[in-house]
């Protein structure tokens, strides 16, 4: 299938798909079993200038769109999607600094995320504040040349692994949703720790936690933006960030229907390849549908968002919310035509199945991204 | 002055199923979908490392060029070693080498180096995966009057003027220490090659890749090819080796006895 991608992006793809035969696909199964982090595989995918794809050439990057990003996150999400949030998490953890940051900010930070030599992390999510991101309790006072924050956040991808942290915490409390600010808070501040590593029935590869803040000082020059700006970079980030969860989703219901293919010419029962029955091909035939729309809405979707037209929040949530639903029943589909085997870690597509379910729920549920379309559709039409 | 990492590599038809010209007894090439011969792919990553290994150390500039003997096609392995992280590629390509012996190719790359000049480590794989010889390496070494060391399973130390190597030797290692310039192949043990990187990806695509023939060289027509080759190929065939099994039953000592003297019969100890 073509989907006339510019040399440079069958660059990205080449790249990617060596990276998920080679280093990824030998020991994913490892990683699930054993809720490993991949920090090998991420400096990998660091040298390979992975990191580097949506950063600006001046700050060590190659300035690409998001377009290439969720080219390249499909893919590594072909071989394991913890891995790939892992590397997602960090796009999202830097987004803010990069959409909202000023340029001393950008000069030192930016470069080594680029690299990968850092990663990042996007810690807005707390006990009480999921989908109800404006309920956040992490607090941030001004005293003196630093602020002091306080709060627990909660399920944080990439927490406790990353070197960079996007922390969003309300500076004005008499201001509800609009009294947030975001700010670049470093592993190693003073008053900031790691709480429980949460274990998870997905993505296992990748990290998830709580992050700690109990009188953490974090300079003011930290501060992204003006004090008040929070919920609107947190907002203009996963704007930007959803069609690349959109990627997650093609990418492990790719690799789905590409085992259940295989899988459905190898097994015999009644003395024929069950790949000639007419239900299993049925099966096949949605799923294979399913992923090719999905995936012609977050390329659109990508190429809307790198335009920086308006309607882009509405499309970006669309393909999330389509992409996801997707994945899940096609990883679901991918286990049934397994039968069986396909019940069984012996098999990858149980995992699969795991994996799929997390892009139906992170940055933002699929009833939010709803929320988001539906709202978007009143206020401005078709 | 530079501290130049000289990398041979070659093209090898990626399939096990090549054609033989019955005229010359050389292999076709011309056709075959290449690729870099796997033991080289190694020798690229190593010479890589070393140039990150010294950059911090001095500020003498390090430069790893890569080297192939070939046909014009053969650009297309010097480009993909670029992507793997080598700074230079040039190409040695001339009627007047078709048809070279590992010892007539040993004289154009020794003449590559020396044009070069400032060549400090030149690195080879192993072997290659369609001659299967190494002797390229090690004549290298002979012509240009530079230690040679085979077998490298790591490099331990590295200096601008000496090395620390690790050997592989049947069942045990040697440590190796050796002044530069020196030629040395490594083993597939010795590194885990890098995926290539985007910006050297790209970077590949417009590298400017230097072209050499045989006068810009320097060699005399009749040193290089097939007239320079001092073996001829009579016949490539494929070596049959017999696998007997004899099943030996008794009691275990009276195996043992068995199975020693079916051994010394061999000449086997």
């Amino acid at each position: 299938m073509s989907y006339f991608y510019t040399e440079e992006q069958e660059m990205i793809i080449e790249i990617c798909n060596r990276i998920v035969q080679e280093k990824i696909k030998p020991v994913r199964a490892q990683l699930d079993e054993e809720e490993m982090f991949p920090r090998e595989i991420l400096s990998e995918i660091g040298r390979s200038d992975l990191f580097r794809l949506f950063i600006p050439e001046q700050w060590g990057g190659m300035g690409t769109g998001i377009f290439e990003v969720c080219i390249a996150t499909e893919i590594l999400s072909k071989g394991c999607l913890g891995v790939a949030t892992s590397y997602a998490a960090s796009g999202l953890g830097f987004l803010p600094i990069l959409i909202s940051g000023n340029d001393e900010q950008k000069n030192r930070y930016l470069p080594s995320l680029a690299s990968g030599e850092k990663i990042a992390a996007f810690g807005l999510t707390e006990a009480e504040a999921g989908s109800d991101a404006g309920s956040i309790k992490t607090r941030a006072e001004l005293d003196g040349n630093n602020y002091i924050l306080n709060g627990t956040k909660q399920w944080i991808t990439n927490g406790g692994e990353a070197d960079i942290y996007s922390i969003f915490a309300i500076t004005d409390e008499s201001k509800g949703i609009r009294g947030a600010s975001a700010f670049i808070v470093e592993k190693g501040f003073k008053g900031f720790s790691f709480g429980k590593k949460e274990k998870k029935l997905g993505i296992r590869a990748s990290a998830t936690r709580e992050l700690v803040f109990e009188n953490c000082i974090v300079p003011k020059e930290n501060l992204i933006g003006k004090e008040g700006m929070g919920f609107i970079i947190a907002m203009k980030t996963l704007d930007k960030s959803r069609p690349a969860v959109g990627a997650q989703a093609v990418g492990v219901a790719q690799a789905a229907i590409e085992e259940a293919l295989i899988y459905s010419k190898i097994r015999k029962q009644f003395g024929q390849s069950i790949s000639s029955f007419q239900a299993v091909q049925h099966m096949l035939a949605d799923m294979a549908t399913n992923i090719e729309a999905a995936r012609q809405l977050v390329y659109h979707a990508a190429k809307v968002v790198d335009s920086g037209l308006k309607e882009s929040s509405r499309l970006s949530a669309m393909a999330k919310l389509f992409a996801s639903d997707v994945a899940m029943k096609v990883t679901t589909d991918a286990v049934q035509i397994l039968g069986g085997y396909g019940y069984m870690r012996d098999y990858p597509v149980e995992k699969m199945m795991r994996d799929a379910k997390i892009t139906q729920i992170y940055e933002g549920t699929n009833q939010i991204q709803r929320n988001v379309i539906a709202l978007d559709l009143i206020k401005n039409g078709f | 002055m530079k501290f130049k990492v000289m990398i041979c590599i070659k093209q090898v038809p990626s399939s096990t199923e090549i054609k033989i010209d019955p005229a010359t007894n050389t292999l076709i090439r011309e056709g075959a979908e290449n690729i870099i011969n796997p033991f080289d792919v190694y020798a690229i990553e190593e010479g890589v490392r070393i140039k990150e290994r010294l950059a911090g150390t001095t500020d003498i500039e390090i430069e790893t060029v890569v080297v192939t003997m070939g046909p014009p096609q053969s650009e297309k392995i010097l480009r993909e070693a670029i992507s793997l992280g080598a700074d230079k590629a040039v190409l040695l390509s001339d009627r007047a080498f078709a048809g070279s012996d590992t010892l007539a190719t040993s004289r154009v790359l020794s003449a590559a180096a020396k044009k070069l000049g400032d060549v400090k480590i030149i690195l080879c794989g192993k072997q290659t995966m369609d001659g299967d010889t190494g002797q390229v390496g090690p004549e290298i070494g002979q012509l240009l009057n530079m230690p040679f060391v085979g077998y490298i399973s790591e490099i331990q130390l590295i200096a601008l003027d000496r090395i620390l190597l690790k050997q592989l030797k049947e069942k045990k290692y040697d440590i190796i220490e050796t002044e530069l310039p020196a030629v040395l192949s490594v083993l597939k043990e010795i590194n885990s090659p890098r995926i290539p990187g985007l910006k050297n990806m790209m970077k590949a695509k417009a590298a400017p890749i230097e072209k050499w023939g045989i006068n810009d060289l320097q060699i005399n027509p009749a040193q290089a090819g097939l007239d320079g080759s001092a073996t001829r190929v009579i016949k490539i065939f494929k070596h049959e080796i017999k696998n007997d099994t004899k099943v030996i039953e008794n009691n275990l000592k009276a195996q043992v006895d068995e199975i020693c003297k079916e051994l010394f019969s061999y000449g086997k100890t």
